[in-house]
Formats: structure tokens, C-alpha cells, sequence
């Protein structure tokens, strides 16, 4: 199990590092969907099976395939960025490694380097779906109207305006 | 057997790329992306606590993992939105050039 933990953790960090590393903007979501496929299967071997289907079903296949449209739709031919980070890069890598370091500083002081699961429970998508439809109903409600202001919202801010006036 | 502590730093690292990420790229997407990065730590984080907490028969990590996810999936939607209209506005998505709130 702890050489699974380990191969896994290692894919997942090398597909985000590169997709935040990497010069071509599609590339980079490309190594984005190994880091959000690593950790759907981190979830599996967590034991929540439903959530790590949901990651593969909403980050791999929704948002990294958003992310590809609006690349596509935003990228001008023939220009190519000469520099891929911003000119405040130095200020943002060392805010990034201070947190880093303030959190992995926090973990190994916390004594969570001993504690192991409890036995395996047995999560079935039965029990999920009946506590969202009794204890977690006025949530999963919510969360439906959430979806779709938001998605009317998004349909309306990236309107464009001028095809209303002609 | 993988202790919390593995999962806790992978975590930690993972937003510290996301976080890195958001900080330095010049595309607006690919800051989006990073955001995306420290949403899924935090519901990596839910995922390891669930497992390892004292009474995992209980959902309560899981369920708040899938309200996390749908969180996100709107938040990605409505970014990417805000970025379309901001290239139809100044035709960039270069962070260093949008530089003014006004048109």
C-alpha cells in the first residue's frame, strides 16, 4: 500500500508541477488532467470510490476540457509568449515555499505520522445517495441552484454584448 | 501502511504548486488551473481526515468532498466566463497587460 501511496503521489505532483511549469498552454492542461487523475486515485485507494469517479467525471473530464475551449478561444496564432511568468515571479515563489514550509512544519509537529485508518468501512453509493436525499437533502438542493446561477451567470458574463445592439 | 502524515504533506504540496502557480503565471487560465490545484488539496485533505477520523461510517468527509467538487466545478465555470469577457474587452489574457479596472 505505501509504494502505491508513493508511485501515485509522485504522478499526481509531477502533473501538476508541469502543468504549472510547462510553456505551451495546452500542454499544461494535458499534465493537468495526470495530477487530477492521480488524485481521483488517491481517493480510490482512500476507500471513497464514489468520490474519486466524481473527480475523474468533473475535473478530468469537465473542467480540464473547459479550460482547453477557453485556451483555444483566447489563443491568438503566431504569438508566443517569450516569458510564461509574470514579472512578480520571485515575490509569488517565495510566498509559495514559505506556505509550504509554515504547513509541512505544522504537520510533522502535529503527531499524524503514527495514526493509521480504522478497518475499512464499506462506503456504497446506496448510503451516499440515501443520506444526500435525507440528512443532506436541503445542501444537495442548494447546491443544484448554486449550479444553475452559476451557470446562467457564466452563459451571461462571456455573452457578447455587441451581437444584442446590432 | 501509508500514515496521515504522507497524505497531509502531499496535500500541503499540492497547494503550494496551485498556490505558486496562481502567483507567478502570466495566462489568466492557467491561474485559474492553479486555483483549481488548491481546491482539490483542500478536498484531498477532507478525503485523508474521513479515512483516518474516528468513525468513518459516518459520511460526513465524503459528503463534504462532492459539495466541494460542485463548488468548484461552478467556481471554474464562472472564471473562465470572467476571463472570456475580460479578452473580448482588452483582446489578452496576459495578466502583466491587464492592468486597469477601467475600460
Amino acid at each position: 500500500m505505501t509504494a502505491a501511496f508513493f508511485i501515485l503521489a509522485a504522478l499526481t505532483v509531477a502533473g501538476t508541477a508541469a502543468a504549472m511549469g510547462l510553456r505551451n498552454a495546452v500542454h499544461c492542461v494535458l499534465a493537468l488532467t495526470v495530477g487530477f487523475a492521480g488524485v481521483a486515485a488517491l481517493y480510490l485507494q482512500l476507500g471513497a470510490q464514489f468520490v474519486g469517479l466524481t473527480q475523474i467525471m468533473v475535473y478530468v473530464g469537465a473542467v480540464a476540457i473547459l479550460a482547453v475551449f477557453a485556451i483555444m478561444m483566447t489563443h491568438k496564432p503566431g504569438e508566443d509568449q517569450p516569458r510564461i511568468f509574470s514579472s512578480h515571479w520571485v515575490v509569488g515563489g517565495v510566498v509559495a515555499a514559505a506556505v509550504f514550509s509554515v504547513l509541512a512544519w505544522a504537520i510533522s509537529s502535529s503527531g499524524t505520522a503514527n495514526q493509521f485508518p480504522p478497518p475499512e468501512p464499506s462506503v456504497t453509493v446506496l448510503a451516499i445517495g440515501d443520506s444526500l436525499m435525507h440528512t443532506y437533502v436541503l445542501p444537495l438542493e442548494l447546491m443544484g441552484l448554486l449550479l444553475t446561477a452559476a451557470l446562467i451567470g457564466a452563459v451571461v458574463i462571456a455573452m457578447d454584448r455587441r451581437e444584442e445592439t446590432k | 501502511m501509508t500514515s496521515l502524515q504522507n497524505y497531509l504533506i502531499l496535500s500541503s504540496l499540492l497547494f503550494s504548486i496551485g498556490l505558486a502557480g496562481a502567483l507567478t503565471r502570466r495566462n489568466a487560465i492557467l491561474v485559474l488551473i492553479g486555483i483549481e490545484l488548491m481546491l482539490n488539496a483542500a478536498n484531498l485533505n477532507f478525503i485523508a481526515f474521513w479515512r483516518y477520523g474516528p468513525n468513518p461510517s459516518h459520511l460526513t468527509g465524503i459528503m463534504f468532498a462532492i459539495f466541494s467538487i460542485t463548488v468548484a466545478a461552478a467556481e471554474a465555470a464562472v472564471g473562465l466566463g470572467i476571463i472570456l469577457a475580460a479578452y473580448r474587452h482588452s483582446r489578452t489574457t496576459d495578466l502583466d497587460q491587464m492592468n486597469s479596472l477601467k475600460g
